[in-house]
C-alpha cells in the first residue's frame, strides 16, 4: 500500500515536470505535446488506443506465458540431467546474444504481421531472465538442505526425482519469482519491438501511425497507455510470485 | 510411537580419506557398540564431521569403510536444522517418507512432535524459536526410525538452559539407538555420553577413548566425580589442537 502510494506521488511528480517543461518551452504540440493536449488526443480516440492496448496485453501475456513456461523446462532440464545442461547452457547465452532488435523483422517474415512474430520475441526476451534465475535457484540449495535430503531419500532415479520435488524445486521458488518479475518488466518492450518490426494493431503500430501522420500528442496517448499497461502487468507478476513464496521475510 | 528398531553396531575400519588433496583419514578403526551414544570431540578441523558425512554415506571413502551390523540406515541432524522454510512443522517431520516416497504417517509425526515438546500445529521454521526448530529437526531424525543416528554438533547454537533441556530430551528419545554426535563442547559429551572419543589430526587419530559412569539420565556435567574425565578431555583436547 506504501508502496502504491509512494508510486503514485512519483507518478505525479514526473507529470508535473513533464507540464512545467511543455509549458515553459513553449514547443509546439508537433514536438512535445503537454499532458492536456495527450488526455485529449486520447479522449479523442479512446476506443481505437483501448482496443490496440488489448492487443499489445495479450501479445505479453502469451509471451510472457511462453517465455515463462520455456524458461521453467529449460531450468529444470538443466537441474535434471548434466548431459542436458552442457547443451543447454550455450544456447541460454547465444539466445541473449543475438539483438532481438534484428531478429524482429525476420521474424515478421517467417510469421506474417499478426500476433506470431510479436510472442515470438517476447518469448525469446523473456525466456532467458526466467531460465537463468531457475537455474541459478536449483543450483543453490541450501548444502545443508540438500545433504538432509540425500540422507532421507537414498539413492536411485526416483529418489532424485522426488528430491527435486520436494526440496531443490520450491527452495528455488524465490530465485524464478525474481526470474519472471524481471521478465514481466521487460514483456511490454519485446512486444513494441515486435509490433514496431511490422503490424497492423498494438500500441506500437499505434505509435508508428501516429508518427507518420504527425499526431505526436495521439503517440504520446499510446506510449501513457503502454507505460500504464507495462506497470500494471509487471505489479500483477510482482504480486503472484511473492504469494509463491510466502514463506521469504522481506525488508520493509 | 512404534518400537525402537535393532540396534546396530557400525564398525568402521581401516578408513582412508582425502579432503582437498591430504589425507584425512588414513586407516582410521573406530566401532560404535549397539545403543551407544558416542560423543565426537576435537579441535576444529579435526575430522569429526567428516567421519560423521563417512558413515551418513555423504562423503567419498577412498578406502576401508563403514559397516553396520544389524541394520542399516542413518538418520541425520545438522547445526543448521536443514528445516524446509516453507514447510510447517509436522511436513518437515515426514519429509523423509515424501523423499521415499512412501505415505506420510502424520499421526505417527504429531505423536513425535508433541513427544519433542512441539505443537503439533506449528508453523513454519521461521515462526519458531531456535529451541523450538531442534525439537522439530529431532522429531524429525525419530520419524526416520533408522537404527543409527547422527548428530553434528545439532544444540551449539542453544542458549545455557534451552540446550540442557534439549540435551535431556535427546537422550531420552535416542534411547536404544546407536547414535554419533559431534561437539565442541566437553560438557555436552559430559552430560550426555555414554563414551566420549576424542580426535586428533592429522591423519585422523583417537587421542583420548573414554566411558564416563553408566547413567539413564543426562548426568550434571559439574558433579566432582566426572572431573577427572573432563581434565581428561580437556588435555586431550590441548594436545591435539
Amino acid at each position: 500500500m506504501r508502496l502504491a502510494l509512494s508510486a503514485l506521488a512519483v507518478f505525479a511528480v514526473l507529470l508535473g515536470a513533464w507540464w512545467a517543461l511543455s509549458a515553459s518551452l513553449g514547443l509546439p504540440a508537433y514536438i512535445l505535446p503537454s499532458p492536456l493536449q495527450t488526455a485529449a488526443a486520447f479522449a479523442a480516440r479512446p476506443a481505437f488506443i483501448l482496443e490496440n492496448a488489448a492487443v499489445t496485453a495479450l501479445e505479453m501475456a502469451l509471451g510472457f506465458a511462453c517465455g515463462a513456461i520455456l524458461g521453467i523446462l529449460c531450468a529444470l532440464a538443466m537441474a535434471a540431467a548434466l548431459p542436458v545442461r552442457m547443451v543447454l547452457r550455450p544456447v541460454l547465452v547465444a539466445s541473449q546474444a543475438i539483438p532481438v532488435f534484428a531478429l524482429a523483422p525476420i521474424f515478421v517474415v517467417w510469421m506474417g504481421y499478426g500476433m506470431a512474430p510479436k510472442i515470438a520475441i517476447a518469448t525469446l526476451v523473456i525466456f532467458f531472465p526466467v531460465a537463468a534465475a531457475f537455474a541459478d535457484g536449483l543450483r543453490r540449495t541450501p548444502p545443508a538442505l540438500a545433504e538432509a535430503a540425500r540422507v532421507m531419500a537414498g539413492t536411485g532415479l526416483a529418489a532424485r526425482w522426488r528430491v527435486l520435488r520436494h526440496v531443490t524445486v520450491p527452495a528455488a521458488l524465490p530465485a524464478l519469482g525474481t526470474g519472471l518479475r524481471v521478465g514481466a518488466g521487460v514483456a511490454a518492450i519485446a512486444a513494441v519491438i515486435g509490433e514496431w518490426a511490422g503490424s497492423s494493431a498494438g500500441l506500437g503500430y499505434v505509435m508508428l501511425w501516429a508518427n507518420g501522420r504527425s499526431q505526436i500528442a495521439l503517440m504520446f496517448a499510446a506510449l501513457i497507455t503502454l507505460f500504464a499497461l507495462a506497470i500494471a502487468f509487471a505489479a500483477l507478476i510482482d504480486v503472484l510470485t511473492r504469494r509463491m513464496t510466502p514463506w521469504i521475510a522481506e525488508t520493509p | 510411537m512404534a518400537a525402537s528398531p535393532a540396534a546396530t553396531r557400525i564398525d568402521i575400519s581401516g578408513l582412508g580419506l582425502s579432503y582437498d588433496g591430504t589425507a584425512l583419514f588414513d586407516g582410521f578403526d573406530l566401532t560404535v557398540e549397539p545403543g551407544e551414544l558416542l560423543c565426537l570431540l576435537g579441535p576444529s578441523g579435526a575430522g569429526k564431521s567428516t567421519l560423521l558425512r563417512a558413515v551418513a554415506g555423504l562423503a567419498r571413502t577412498e578406502r576401508g569403510g563403514v559397516r553396520f551390523d544389524g541394520g542399516c540406515g542413518v538418520a541425520l541432524m545438522t547445526q543448521d536444522d536443514a528445516l524446509l522454510p516453507w514447510a510447517k512443522a509436522i511436513d518437515n517431520v515426514v519429509l523423509g517418507a515424501r523423499l521415499r516416497g512412501d505415505r506420510p504417517d502424520v499421526q505417527r509425526a504429531a505423536a513425535l512432535l508433541r513427544a519433542a515438546g512441539v505443537d503439533a500445529a506449528a508453523g513454519r521454521p521461521a515462526t519458531l524459536s531456535g529451541g523450538m526448530r531442534k525439537r522439530v529437526a529431532l522429531a524429525r531424525l525419530l520419524y526416520e526410525d533408522r537404527p543409527v543416528a547422527l548428530l553434528d554438533e545439532p544444540f551449539s547454537a542453544l542458549d545455557a538452559i534451552t540446550r540442557r533441556s534439549v540435551q535431556a530430551l535427546t537422550r531420552r528419545l535416542l534411547a536404544g539407538r546407536t547414535a554419533m554426535l559431534v561437539t565442541h563442547d566437553p560438557f555436552e559429551a559430559l552430560a550426555m555420553a555414554d563414551r566420549i572419543v576424542v580426535l586428533a589430526g592429522s591423519p585422523v587419530r583417537i587421542a583420548l577413548d573414554a566411558a564416563p559412569p553408566r547413567s539413564g539420565a543426562l548426568r550434571d556435567p559439574a558433579d566432582p566425580a566426572l572431573r577427572p574425565l573432563y581434565l581428561a578431555v580437556l588435555a586431550a583436547l590441548e594436545d591435539a589442537a
